[in-house]
């Protein structure tokens, strides 16, 4: 697995890639905004506060094992590798994106880190199952890890899912990031129980929920799951309670937030959390720190840099790609 | 002197050994499903896979369509080929979301990095009061959608070849076989469908329209079971004088426009026989390309002849009114040649 530091500095990198992108995304949107409007068109769900859920686990994949992800995927994406250039250009929807500009911001596929996302709640699932099954016949000894919102938990795909992987024995593990809200409907008013790990019960596997938004909590659980699966022992589901820093979507006036509940989040920064315990325990100093918050900040600049000075897409190519050439 | 005899095959015994020939060729092609293995699909699509490659290759799966038609996106994504079956076209409703937003764009919204070589097979078409829930066609709906190859065999031979194109096709294929060509002794099949099958593998290239029967007064342009009926009504209007052209379609997607073209050019009438909804379908989509490509050779206007819209009626008489039979398409053809 990664080192303790390499987690915090891709957790840095997450956190300053999603500041800057809710900041480039209100560029061209005002005096009236406008969700087509500006260099950065369509929707925008950002994971600041949700760092710990990508790196904690991903922490402990390989290039080579699968991730599927939601609508909201960037630390996900980047945790798992994802070229950051090539995926900010996607973003963008330049013609050196991932996808030359055909997928965007919910649809980032990256198949040499084995990495997808799509834009339909609980839809992960199954690939994800598939994908493992696919390792197991192989015999690579791969995994792949299903990531999904706690609203997910309630599609029908979230139940198929876990009961054909636990008859299949597949090398998958399903993560449930709980942020509390799906869009503005809590969990408590979505979900008949409290915690969806208790679900694993009825599939026969087993199930772990994790408070607190801990990086090295998840961390643990994710390193005793994914071994599992490795070893052929079969899936595990994990429940992760995470914030939200900004809203469902950029734009989202969240009206259904209690008074001080984003404060409180904020107050509680997993970031910052994680930096005290390093400081703490002499494995970052705060020169490290300014050299990580330095470097991450070129990263990302170079990224979006990339981005704006790519071209746009010719306006033919929306015409190809529909069908694999043989 | 050769000493061969023609073997005979049914159009579900043409299938389960292209897949099985298939599947002894490349390790990567598995097939997971409905009842695919001891029993050997419904249908008898899968028959004897079972007993030849294992439960590690043939999978029964639990009645979980999206999970299992989901799991085809990412085992394809990773290096296996699955042909996935699903009893009846009827019942995809349930699974829809991982076919039409993600099997079919996933290719595309990578931007070609993605491709997903899977082949969904199911069992269509009505004629035997099964009701307006298990005798649908609906490929039509399927075609609309960019990124579905869409195939509807009308015979054994064509079941073949154009199965092991499908499975060796890099993108998803939806190939429907209907009920009434498969050769079953539980349910009226049509003899026609049950034709001569070498033995040895063979493909047969998609987009390539067959014209079944030769004609120079009518073309019909047909698809899937409506073809036997096409050519018996071909050859019933033979004795009347009227020659009929039927062109056999065998894939929607891609669809054969060369072939239409030239039909109508020879022949100048069109009428296109189609088991699926009239409204907004295949009938609809092949008179628009008539009217665009091939109007001036039109000497009367093109005649559709399809299900009216309407739910699949279950009583014996009501079903006969509603698809479109022998009868139906002498009429038609009468009326256009008069």
């Amino acid at each position: 697995m990664e080192s303790y530091v390499s987690m915090y500095r891709t957790m840095c990198l997450i956190r300053h890639y999603e500041d800057r992108m809710a900041e480039i995304y209100t560029e061209g949107k005002s005096p009236l905004f406008s969700i087509a409007a500006g260099p950065v068109p369509g929707e925008m769900h950002l994971a600041a506060g949700q760092e710990p859920v990508a790196v904690g686990v991903i922490a402990h994949l390989r290039p080579d094992d699968a991730v599927t992800a939601p609508h909201r995927p960037h630390h996900f994406a980047i945790a798992k590798g994802v070229d950051l250039r090539r995926m900010t250009a996607e973003i963008f929807g330049r013609s050196t994106g991932l996808s030359h500009g055909k997928g965007g911001h919910m649809h980032l596929f990256d198949p040499s880190v084995h990495f997808s996302c799509s834009g339909i709640v609980g839809a992960g699932f199954p690939p994800a199952v598939g994908a493992a099954l696919a390792f197991q016949r192989q015999g690579r000894g791969g995994v792949a890890v299903a990531f999904a919102g706690e609203g997910a938990a309630n599609q029908g795909t979230f139940h198929e899912s876990l009961n054909l992987a636990a008859l299949w024995k597949a090398p998958v593990i399903f993560v449930i990031e709980d942020n509390h809200y799906a869009i503005s409907v809590p969990k408590a008013q979505s979900t008949a129980i409290a915690d969806n790990s208790d679900r694993a019960r009825s599939y026969g596997i087993p199930g772990v929920s994790l408070a607190g938004n801990d990086v090295l909590a998840i961390s643990e659980a994710a390193a005793e799951a994914i071994a599992r699966a490795r070893e052929g022992n079969g899936p595990t589901l994990l429940e992760i309670e995470t914030t939200r820093f900004y809203g469902h979507f950029q734009g989202d006036a969240e009206a259904y937030l209690g008074a001080d509940e984003k404060a409180q989040w904020r107050q509680n920064d997993p970031i910052i959390r994680f930096r005290d315990y390093l400081l703490a325990h002499h494995l970052l100093s705060a020169e490290d720190d300014a050299a990580i918050q330095a470097e991450v900040t070129t990263v990302v600049e170079d990224a979006i840099t990339y981005a704006r000075q790519s071209p746009e897409p010719l306006p033919a190519d929306s015409l190809t790609d529909v069908f694999a050439e043989v | 002197m050769p000493t061969t005899t023609a073997r005979k095959l049914t159009m579900a015994r043409a299938i389960s050994e292209a897949i099985g020939q298939e599947m002894a060729r490349d390790p990567r092609v598995l097939i997971w499903g409905e009842d695919v293995g001891v029993y050997g699909g419904i249908f008898g699509a899968t028959q004897g896979l079972y007993q030849q490659f294992g439960g590690d290759r043939v999978m029964d799966t639990p009645i979980s369509e999206s999970a299992f038609i989901g799991a085809a996106i990412g085992a394809s994504a990773e290096g296996l080929r699955p042909v996935v079956e699903l009893m009846f076209v009827d019942f995809f409703g349930v699974a829809m979301d991982q076919i039409y937003n993600h099997l079919a764009k996933n290719h595309y919204m990578s931007g070609g990095s993605v491709r997903h070589p899977v082949v969904l097979m199911t069992a269509i078409g009505g004629g035997y009061s099964d009701a307006a829930q298990h005798s649908q066609t609906l490929y039509s709906l399927f075609a609309h959608v960019p990124g579905l190859k869409v195939v509807v065999p009308s015979n054994a031979y064509d079941a073949k070849g154009l199965m092991v194109s499908a499975i060796r096709d890099d993108n998803p294929v939806m190939y429907f076989f209907h009920k009434g060509l498969l050769g079953l002794g539980w349910m009226p099949s049509d003899d026609w469908a049950e034709v001569h099958v070498p033995e040895e593998s063979y493909h047969i290239p998609f987009g390539q329209a067959h014209v079944v029967g030769d004609g120079r007064d009518l073309s019909i342009i047909t698809i899937g079971a409506m073809v036997p009926k096409a050519m018996k009504a071909r050859e019933l209007l033979q004795h009347e004088g009227i020659a009929v052209e039927v062109v056999d379609l065998r894939t929607l997607v891609p669809l054969d426009r060369n072939t239409l073209v030239d039909t109508v050019k020879k022949t100048h009438r069109a009428l296109i026989v189609d088991e699926d909804y009239r409204s907004f379908g295949m009938s609809g989509e092949i008179a628009a390309i008539l009217a665009e490509e091939a109007l001036d050779y039109l000497e009367a206007p093109i005649r559709r002849l399809a299900l009216p819209d309407i739910p699949i009626p279950y009583s014996r008489v009501l079903e006969h009114a509603a698809i479109p039979s022998v009868n139906a398409i002498m009429q038609a053809a009468h009326a256009m040649v008069e």
